[in-house]
């Protein structure tokens, strides 16, 4: 069956007088993976169930290849949904789990079989069909769920935090063999996860939402490189903030004073939204962006401050440091530590980032 | 915990086999078969026992019919007058089944209103309240509601993605029903009708009040009662039908066992609000099924205020005299009541307590016997417990009362306490499991030794737990008849139960005895009522055991 596209028009849902889901537009295109991102309650699941049709929207379309949904019931929609707790049957065998929706379609019994060891072959569960899901690990029910969801060649596949209850590592493992997956089917998938990792490593574009609304749409990079807001500097990955007033402005380039008196030197790369001098700011950094040296060194001509040393993270590929400056605490990642003597808390050290490296997150 | 052990033993373990051992021994005291032989050779006991079989599998059916609609409505949808409907549906709870019998006798009997009516129109009687089918009736009236509240904690209980998925898989409607959300909860509703079934055998009330002698409970009763304590055949009664419950009871266990398996909650099943002529419907079937389960009710508040009430539709003349029977001239029937109950009620708490503590928190050894034995008293019908006392403790003084136990009122408080440990280990047990260790151990870290820890971490977040089982301890006691008719020494000794069934037997007497039929309603009301609150939502759980 040919991926579908969606299209979610206006979307609002409210139980009584909270909305759940407001205002949302996006348009999923054909073998896209795409990622709904958010923190708990800022209304992802419930964009999903809208989508997969146990939740009808008090507001707007949902439509699948242009034929409008919002009224067929989930059982006529022919997408596949993997839960988070799987919901495998508990009376059921491995075989039957995955059998089902194919009984339900009355495809032909040696079809039946025979698609079905197909499909858990695929998923690499060939010789459990005869257990139960209680007798299979986390992650082998993790992949009997998907298996149960692709037999039935849905045209749409949505995972609601499907890796969530894996331990870490089997998380990473899955989550690469879930990119490869949907990578060769290329079925339009729609995937919901907190976890902004996660996120940015399956995703060909991802949804930012925060508190049922659509808060940043792009590609993984996009969202990471260039946060639309400061809800997204701060929600994907780290960031340190500083809020100032624009002193002045030649083209890309803008000299910030800070409010905590630091004067920043910032390059915007987003002409649509060039500041002018004397607007207010909110400019961003991200801890790798930011090197950290002995005092002394040679003077960069980009940002550069001293500060001290407040705590010193050893993390194997890279040391997390948080140093004291000018009145505030900011956050520096010094990758690949190995060999490279280590600051301690209390050191005096200089801090400095490129103005490339400065992404101006929101001026008014 | 040896004293535990020592209480136990006494009052649950021994009597028991010593009932055991009367009905496999012979006069030399070696081990026979010889009167389980006679048993079955005598037409009377085989018939006695089918009639056990089938009633009690009748009655379990018929609740699961009646219960299956009801239970998926109140679980599954919304609408106006639902909480009505759901208290109503609880309501034959707290009406004694004996009670029940009488009031029931009034309505649909021989010469009851609707065969009154009958007779008036069409010439023609339903002899519905004769012999066996009586018992079901009555029964089936006063048990659905057991089977109610565990199909609905089973409904309930199935995780919302269970369903979905089946329906994002393609399969909706009825089939969803068949293929998914009735193979999840069986295990649930099997466990309730074995329990309703354990109920249903060792009812002694019923059949006595229809006066239908061919099941087990009367037979054994009638046996020990007229032939004498030491007729064989009484205690072989006792064994089948203790041989019986312990069968149902571990079936129940294995079921519930593996309802537990549908129980990784984490949402439950949506409930669909109903509107329109889809509420009229849903009423018209639930108000059909409620009417009838509350017919005894009706009766039995009509019979206490009426002076004559035979071969009329009505009562003739009303009056309160009942009342002032019950209330001024024999009060000592609700003063009994109140004083056995509620002791038996504190002891069990205090033990209930005690064994779920021991189980949970400490690893001595032997506390899975001691659970084990805690637990009997569900499958030993009151009649056996109540004749393994007699047994025991007839005939000798005991320590400190200078007359047998059997002469005092306080083997009734010991029976009852008995019967009704296992609800409140139950829900100890569950209340206990709620507070993690390392809530306690954190207390501890923090400088409060065992007993502060105790006294100010965990009982605070047991209390609850232990009154609700006291409660239902409480409840189940105020309307027990099977080992009370037995126990009670003097009939001034005896509790409402003993005072209703007594009144009953004389024509005159069925006014006073339906009065503090209501009196028993009442009380069981207000107990169920305190237990829902202490209990909350949960309290269905609290007939899951």
């Amino acid at each position: 069956m040919q991926p579908a596209e969606v299209k979610l028009d206006a979307i609002g849902k409210s139980y009584g007088e909270q909305w759940v889901v407001r205002d949302v537009n996006l348009h999923i295109r054909r073998g896209e993976f795409f990622t709904f991102l958010g923190p708990s309650g800022c209304g992802k699941t419930t964009l999903l169930r809208i989508i997969a049709g146990f939740v009808f929207p008090d507001e707007g379309t949902v439509s699948l290849d242009g034929h409008p949904m919002n009224h067929v019931p989930p059982w006529q929609r022919n997408v596949g949904l993997v839960f988070q707790n799987y919901a495998l049957w508990p009376h059921m065998t491995v075989f039957e789990n995955v059998a089902f929706g194919l009984r339900e379609r009355k495809v032909a019994r040696s079809e039946i079989e025979r698609r079905v060891m197909e499909t858990l072959k695929q998923v690499d569960l060939k010789g459990t069909e005869n257990r139960r899901p209680s007798q299979l690990s986390g992650g082998q029910q993790q992949r009997v769920a998907l298996a149960r969801t692709l037999v039935i060649q849905p045209r749409l596949l949505l995972l609601d935090e499907p890796l969530s209850n894996l331990d870490a590592k089997l998380r990473i493992d899955m989550r690469i063999e879930l990119l490869k997956l949907q990578r060769d089917l290329g079925l339009t998938t729609i995937y919901v996860t907190h976890d902004q990792e996660e996120a940015l490593a399956l995703s060909t574009r991802i949804a930012v939402m925060n508190r049922g609304r659509v808060v940043q749409e792009g590609a993984s990079r996009q969202i990471y490189e260039q946060p639309a807001n400061e809800f997204v500097a701060a929600f994907v990955g780290k960031s340190n903030l500083f809020s100032g007033r624009v002193l002045q402005a030649r083209e890309r380039y803008i000299e910030v004073q800070t409010n905590d008196n630091l004067i920043i030197h910032a390059s915007s790369t987003a002409p649509a939204t060039l500041p002018q001098s004397g607007d207010a700011i909110l400019l961003s950094v991200r801890p790798e962006a930011m090197e950290i040296d002995a005092v002394g060194g040679v003077t960069k001509d980009t940002n550069q401050f001293t500060g001290h040393v407040a705590a010193s993270a050893y993390q194997g590929s890279f040391v997390e440091y948080e140093i004291q400056m000018a009145g505030r605490a900011v956050k520096t990642y010094a990758v690949n530590p190995k060999g490279k003597a280590l600051f301690q808390r209390g050191d005096e050290v200089a801090v400095t980032f490129a103005a490339d490296d400065v992404v101006v997150v929101r001026n008014d | 915990m040896a004293f535990l052990f020592a209480i136990l033993t006494a009052f649950i373990l021994y009597p028991v086999l010593r009932v055991l051992w009367i009905a496999l021994s012979d006069e030399t005291s070696n081990l026979t078969l010889i009167h389980f032989l006679n048993f079955f050779r005598r037409p009377l006991f085989r018939e006695a026992l089918w009639n056990t079989l089938v009633s009690g599998l009748l009655v379990v059916v018929f609740s699961g019919l009646l219960s299956l609609p009801l239970a998926y409505i109140i679980a599954r949808y919304e609408f106006r007058g639902k909480l009505l409907l759901q208290t109503a549906a609880t309501l034959p709870l707290v009406i004694p089944p004996f009670v029940g019998a009488v009031a029931l006798q009034l309505i649909l009997g021989r010469s009851g209103m609707i065969n009154l009516l009958l007779m008036r129109w069409f010439d023609t009687t339903i002899p519905i309240m004769e012999g066996l089918a009586g018992v079901v009736l009555v029964q089936t009236l006063h048990f659905f509601p057991f089977i109610l509240l565990n199909t609905v904690v089973s409904l309930s209980n199935i995780d919302r993605s269970m369903e979905e998925m089946a329906q994002n898989m393609g399969c909706h409607g009825f089939r969803l029903f068949r293929r998914i959300t009735l193979p999840l909860m069986l295990p649930g509703f099997v466990a309730g009708s074995l329990l309703t079934f354990i109920r249903a055998i060792d009812d002694l009330g019923t059949p006595l009040m229809l006066n239908y002698k061919n099941l087990l409970a009367p037979q054994a009763y009638l046996r020990i009662t007229t032939v004498g304590m030491d007729d064989v055949d009484g205690y072989v009664v006792c064994v089948v039908l203790v041989v019986l419950s312990l069968v149902s009871l571990l079936a129940a266990r294995k079921y519930l066992g593996l309802a537990e398996y549908a129980t990784v909650l984490r949402s439950a099943p949506a409930t669909r609000r109903l509107q329109g002529k889809k509420v009229f419907l849903v009423w018209l079937l639930c108000g059909a099924i409620l009417g009838v389960s509350l017919l005894p009710h009706i009766g039995i508040l009509l019979l206490s205020f009426s002076k004559v009430w035979s071969f009329t539709l009505l009562p003739t003349t009303y009056t309160l005299g009942n009342f002032a029977e019950i209330l001024f001239r024999a009060p000592h029937f609700i003063k009994n009541t109140l004083l056995y109950t509620l002791l038996a009620a504190g002891l069990d708490i205090v033990l209930g307590a005690a064994i779920a503590f021991l189980l949970l928190r400490s690893r001595l050894a032997g506390r899975n016997l001691l659970d084990a034995i805690a637990t009997l008293p569900l499958a030993i019908p009151g009649v056996v417990l109540a004749v393994g006392y007699l047994r025991v403790f007839h005939g000798w003084d005991f320590p400190g009362l200078g007359a047998p136990l059997t002469s005092s009122w306080v083997i009734l408080v010991i029976a009852y306490t008995m019967r009704r440990l296992p609800y409140t280990v139950r829900a100890s047990y569950a209340a206990l499991q709620q507070v993690h260790i390392s809530l306690e151990e954190s207390a501890q870290s923090l400088g409060a030794n065992r007993l502060k820890t105790f006294a100010k971490i965990t009982l605070p977040m047991i209390t609850g737990g232990l009154v609700a089982g006291g409660l239902i301890g409480f409840v189940t006691s105020c309307v027990e008849l099977a080992s009370t008719i037995m126990l009670v020494p003097r009939i001034e000794l005896g509790p409402i139960s003993y005072g209703i069934y007594i009144y009953m037997q004389s024509p005159l007497g069925r006014g006073a005895g339906a009065a503090l039929g209501v009196v028993a309603i009442l009380l069981v009301s207000l107990g169920t009522y305190l237990t829902h609150r202490f209990f909350g939502g949960r309290a269905g759980n609290a007939f899951r055991i």
